[in-house]
């Protein structure tokens, strides 16, 4: 694949930074702070005392509850733990309805002060419920926890037995990353969002481009986007094998935050960037040059401008997922269908990301702009995304927002999924094969 | 003991399918493991054999099932050039032992070999050694007691619930 759009730098710290004192990247300083150190180096291996860990059904209770109980460890603090109930809600058989009563259960017996029962997905709930802050160091049991870097927070996924060691012990290990700076210069153009971006990164540095390493996005088509945008780039970290995926807060993040019930001031996020001439390997991509991308099956790093695939026909065309359906690309979607319907043979398929999204939809007229189209609503949980809720059938052709598209994973393995962003997919929808929105827009 | 090859970008969802999440029992996971890569892997896997793979492995989703599945199937390591971040953490919690090497793919299918993690060697057929990139002491330990939640029930043990330092 071609990317004329991408310079590669390989930048050192500037001699005049590495004189003042040796520079430190937004990683270092937050795993610093919760390793109560004054700074740390990249490689090594430190302790961290963790201010946030979030687990869902699946991965939470279900697993916790009997090792806790074989340790004979209490929750170190209760306050600091957030269950959100996503992945088996609603329940659609007898096992979904066990795993779900016994996070309910055992959520009432414990007193957890923080749950979020069928509200959402937890990546998008989390800070929604004005859990997440910058300058936090936050676990989660699940794969795309790196979403709340997209508010300045190192937040990183962990298996069940990990949390068990957070939950009983409010620590856990890190090794120092180094960071990969992802710097987008100039400004998105219509119709291309935050997906293409993260989407032409993976088809740029693979899925383990990251190296488990800490990436930070910044640049001004970076800063320009919404935080709902931005969380969508932190979310496709754990695509690009990286541990963390950092964005500095700022206004943007502390305008979203106060509407969200956490007020900051400007001395609050001050601390929470990379100091100027910080290590680390440099990327530099062109926003106003991107085009709408597509990761073809079975690999969210297969990626190709939309023009390549276009023509190729769908069935099914999915809004859904913490990656793909917030309110942005509820918004998104809308302006594509706008007066339209979607084509004949079609379904499009739309899971908002959260209660509170959908509800924002409906005040906005989304939710009847995208009906009067031709959407079915699907409950606003992890649903087809991860092959737990509906499944898609056999043999089928899908164009989704979601963020993995590995053989298999929506259920089907004769499927073909497509990713896209919502624009694309909901131009697909209505031309009933892979488009891009921009013609539609026009 | 025998090796089994896999190709690169083996992820969570062939470990450990979605489908067979719900149930979250390890042998029901265990039935599916693979079923899409090798179909007859669950069937005939034995324990002691060693997986040799392709790079990234792992990559994808966050279930430590997708590790234990293969503790569970008897597997005595993973040998690939490099692997998902998430999946390496819980591969040594479950105490799975995965060892780095980038020329794992210059072993074939089938064969047998040995390995020692602390040394940081695998031999194959007595004459061939190849190197495995040092693993750090805490995580070699974990796989010696056979993971992190033997480790944690020895520290509450000890220290009653206070945390450890």
């Amino acid at each position: 694949m071609t990317t004329p759009n991408v310079r590669l730098e390989q930048g050192p710290s500037s001699p005049r930074a590495r004189v003042e004192g040796t520079p430190s990247t937004l990683a270092q300083k937050l795993i610093a702070r919760a390793a109560g150190r004054e700074r740390v180096t990249v490689g090594e291996i430190v302790n961290c005392r963790v201010d946030l860990a979030m687990f869902h059904d699946s991965s939470g209770p279900r697993r916790l509850a009997p090792m806790l109980a074989e340790i004979g460890a209490p929750i170190w603090d209760k306050n600091k733990v957030v269950l959100v109930i996503d992945h088996f809600v609603p329940e659609a058989d007898d096992a979904s309805r066990r795993i779900v009563r016994f996070a309910r259960d055992w959520a009432a017996e414990q007193r957890l002060p923080h749950v979020h029962d069928s509200q959402g997905i937890c990546h998008v709930v989390l800070p929604q419920g004005g859990h997440l802050r910058p300058g936090m160091f936050a676990v989660g049991g699940d794969s795309h926890s790196p979403t709340g870097g997209a508010f300045g927070a190192y937040m990183f996924g962990i298996g069940a037995t990990e949390m068990l060691g957070v939950v009983a012990t409010g620590e856990i290990w890190v090794q120092v990353p180094h960071t990969i700076f992802l710097r987008w210069i100039g400004r998105l153009t219509a119709g291309v969002s935050a997906k293409d971006m993260v989407l032409q990164m993976l088809g740029r540095l693979g899925m383990n481009g990251g190296q488990y390493q800490a990436l930070e996005f910044c640049g001004e088509a970076v800063q320009a986007l919404s935080m709902p945008e931005r969380m969508t780039l932190a979310n496709m970290a754990a695509e690009l094998g990286a541990q963390v995926g950092l964005i500095a807060p700022d206004a943007t993040t502390t305008g979203w935050l106060a509407q969200h019930g956490v007020a900051l001031t400007a001395a609050d996020i001050a601390p929470w960037h990379s100091d100027e001439g910080a290590s680390g390997i440099r990327h530099a991509y062109d926003a106003s040059a991107l085009e709408p991308q597509v990761a073809l099956p079975h690999s969210p790093a297969n990626v190709r401008p939309v023009a390549d695939v276009e023509n190729t026909r769908v069935d099914i065309a999915y809004i859904g997922a913490c990656t793909g359906a917030k309110i942005d690309d509820l918004r998104a979607a809308a302006r594509v269908l706008a007066g339209h319907r979607v084509a004949p043979g079609v379904q499009l398929l739309v899971a908002p990301a959260s209660l509170r999204d959908r509800e924002a939809a409906e005040r906005e007229g989304i939710v009847q702009t995208l009906t009067d189209a031709g959407a079915a609503w699907l409950p606003s949980s992890c649903g087809a995304c991860a092959g737990y809720g509906s499944r898609i059938p056999e043999g089928a052709t899908v164009i989704s927002t979601t963020a993995r598209n590995f053989k298999g994973r929506m259920g089907a393995a004769t499927a073909q999924v497509f990713l896209g962003s919502p624009y694309t997919v909901a131009a697909s929808a209505l031309r009933g094969r892979i488009a891009d929105a921009r013609d539609v827009l026009a | 003991m025998r090796t089994w090859r896999l190709p690169p970008d083996v992820d969570t969802d062939q470990l450990a399918p979605g489908h067979a999440m719900k149930d979250g029992r390890l042998e029901t996971v265990a039935k599916h493991c693979l079923e899409v890569v090798r179909p007859e892997f669950a069937r005939e896997v034995r324990a002691g054999d060693v997986i040799v793979a392709g790079a990234n492995f792992g990559i994808g989703s966050s279930r430590e099932q997708a590790a234990s599945v293969l503790v569970h199937l008897g597997v005595a390591a993973v040998i690939a050039p490099s692997y998902s971040g998430l999946f390496f953490r819980n591969a040594f919690n479950v105490g799975l032992l995965l060892l780095t090497c980038r020329r794992a793919l210059d072993i074939a299918d089938g064969v047998a070999l040995a390995f020692d993690a602390r040394a940081g060697c695998i031999t194959l057929g007595g004459s061939v050694r190849l190197s495995t990139e040092p693993i750090p002491a805490f995580l070699l330990d974990r796989i010696d007691a056979g993971g992190l939640l033997p480790e944690l029930k020895r520290r509450f043990a000890a220290s009653g619930s206070s945390p450890p330092a």
